[in-house]
């Protein structure tokens, strides 16, 4: 069975610039996976090689096992890129963006499709206006929309909610959501750690061009990241054994780290031990961005 | 063939919903010159006998418009695109070279044709031409804007900014628009500067247009023909190589 998405040692120069230097990954289908890394680290060359728009110097990548290159209309049929920058024609309106959109796939009767997409994507009382009067998150759900004209199998979204107001951060991660359910394949490039941790199954971190992380979500929050509990004390203070290893945060706040919710309860009972009283206290899950923030230092470190 | 006709309808659609400026600014722009220039020569030359001055004028004050749009077209779509980012919808897409290649080209001709027939329009009723061999007139219309089409996708591939496309349209373009024939008949140049109009272009699409409305030309239309037709293969090959290479538009 071919993958959704395969790249294989695929390098990219631009001048002096490694952008990609042998990135392979595959995505299964029905995925919701995403590329996280720092800017500059290649997630948009290698996601424009994905499209067409960057040729590699070497390597292969493929969209449901069609060859970007040798079978680029099957492969570029089978993927809607939403890129990341707001891009848009001001000679038409909404509605004729994805009509135009949809021919060039092919598509001559695509209206109940763009009137669900119009609608879904809340831009149906705009479908007449022309592009250059919509605001920057209507146009850059037209963008959503222009990708999806032709229902493809693989999704791919680079940072879609980068500059975008929380409302329709949530329109879009439901609909997303909804299709990926649907069957869809989604990858997603973001800079909001947390987004990436809600949606997604499993995630590669890149940086300088090359993969260095890839695996699930869960088992990156276990692998590197702690449970900790935030304890603020009313009266007396740490035991110094755990004193040795809290970090002091703002407004009075400790943080100690836990392995699980059964070490919570003896380090309550130390507290108590030495007379000390919590005003407040919660207990932290995993962070994504303590995972990446780990990640980054230790491939700086190497 | 997925993209091509919407590409094409696309492209059309682009200057038709502008055509004020694309359309009617260029036959405004020659009736200017036509009432200039024939103000200011007539009876000062004599192009070919039997021929007013002012009838002279109008085909080739018709070409060097046709020509001049078909290469707007073409180049001020794809730099546009290219400058505010929306190539993207194009090059995303399962599109081959040749479709859009055929697309911009195609669009760019209706735009040269569409700027030609406005400016006939509106001489005709003052100033009646023959016509004697309407095949020349449309072989040599659609060959012409064919050409410069061509020339406008590739200097709207290469351009990377406005001013290097303006660079490409007023110091290639215009003077060879210009230098073609367009107020005077070759034979009236001395022998060297006749020889160097043999070495442009648009020397024979002006020459042969004119042949099909008066019988009478510098050069035979069918040297003029095949000449022209040769350059708009040679530029129409280099235009598909670029795109299938992705030359300034594929990384």
């Amino acid at each position: 069975m071919a993958f959704a998405v395969e790249a294989r040692d695929v390098e990219k120069r631009f001048g002096g610039v490694r952008a990609l230097a042998g990135v392979s990954l595959a995505v299964e289908k029905g995925e919701f996976f995403a590329l996280l890394g720092p800017n500059g680290a290649g997630k948009t060359t290698l996601i424009s090689a994905l499209g067409g728009l960057v040729l590699p110097d070497a390597g292969s990548l493929a969209v449901m096992g069609h060859d970007v290159q040798r079978d680029f209309r099957a492969a570029r049929s089978a993927v809607g890129i939403v890129p990341q920058e707001i891009v848009f024609d001001p000679f038409f309106t909404v509605r004729e963006t994805l009509e135009i959109q949809s021919g060039y796939f092919g598509l001559r009767d695509n209206g109940k499709w763009i009137d669900e997409l119009l609608d879904r994507l809340a831009l149906a009382s705009k479908a007449r206006a022309n592009m250059r009067s919509l605001s920057g998150g209507m146009k850059r759900r037209v963008m959503v929309a222009q990708a999806l004209v032709h229902r493809p199998p693989v999704i791919v979204l680079d940072e879609p909610t980068a500059g975008v107001d929380v409302e329709l951060r949530q329109t879009l991660w439901s609909f997303v959501r909804g299709l990926n359910a649907a069957g869809h394949t989604i990858v997603l490039t973001t800079h909001y750690l947390e987004e990436a941790q809600q949606l997604c199954t499993r995630i590669a971190m890149m940086k300088e061009g090359r993969i260095v992380a890839l695996d699930s979500t869960a088992n990156l929050l276990a692998s590197f990241s702690e449970r900790v509990l935030r304890v603020k004390l009313a009266r007396g203070s740490l035991p110094p054994e755990l004193e040795a290893g809290a970090v002091a945060a703002p407004g009075g706040w400790w943080r100690v780290p836990v392995e699980d919710v059964a070490h919570v309860e003896s380090v309550l009972a130390r507290l108590r031990a030495v007379g000390a009283e919590v005003a407040s206290l919660e207990v932290a899950e995993p962070e994504l961005e303590q995972v990446f923030v780990k990640i980054m230092r230790r491939e700086d470190a190497a | 063939m997925t993209g091509f006709p919407t590409l094409l309808y696309k492209e059309v659609l682009r200057f038709w919903k502008v055509s004020f400026q694309t359309v009617a600014a260029p036959v405004l722009t020659t009736l200017l010159y036509l009432v200039v220039f024939a103000h200011a020569l007539e009876g000062h030359v004599q192009a070919f006998p039997g021929v007013s001055y002012v009838q002279f004028l109008v085909p080739g004050l018709a070409m060097m418009a046709m020509l001049q749009n078909a290469f707007a077209n073409s180049s001020s779509s794809l730099i546009q695109s290219k400058i505010t980012g929306n190539i993207v919808f194009i090059l995303l897409p399962p599109i081959a070279a040749g479709e859009i290649f055929g697309a911009y080209l195609i669009a760019s001709m209706v735009r040269g044709l569409v700027v030609g027939i406005g400016v006939f329009a509106a001489t005709l009723w003052m100033i009646p031409l023959p016509v004697p061999n309407p095949f020349w007139v449309i072989a040599f219309a659609v060959v012409g804007c064919g050409m410069l089409g061509t020339m406008g996708i590739i200097a709207g591939i290469w351009s990377e900014k406005f001013d290097q496309l303006a660079a490409f349209q007023n110091f290639l373009v215009m003077p060879l628009t210009f230098l073609a024939g367009v107020f005077y008949s070759m034979h009236s140049l001395p022998p060297f500067w006749q020889a160097v109009s043999r070495l442009n272009p648009f020397f024979y699409a002006i020459d042969g247009f004119r042949y099909g409305f008066f019988g009478q030309s510098d050069v035979s239309p069918w040297v003029s023909l095949a000449i022209a037709t040769g350059a708009f293969a040679v530029l129409s090959w280099s235009t598909l190589l670029l795109l299938r290479r992705g030359y300034k538009l594929r990384h």
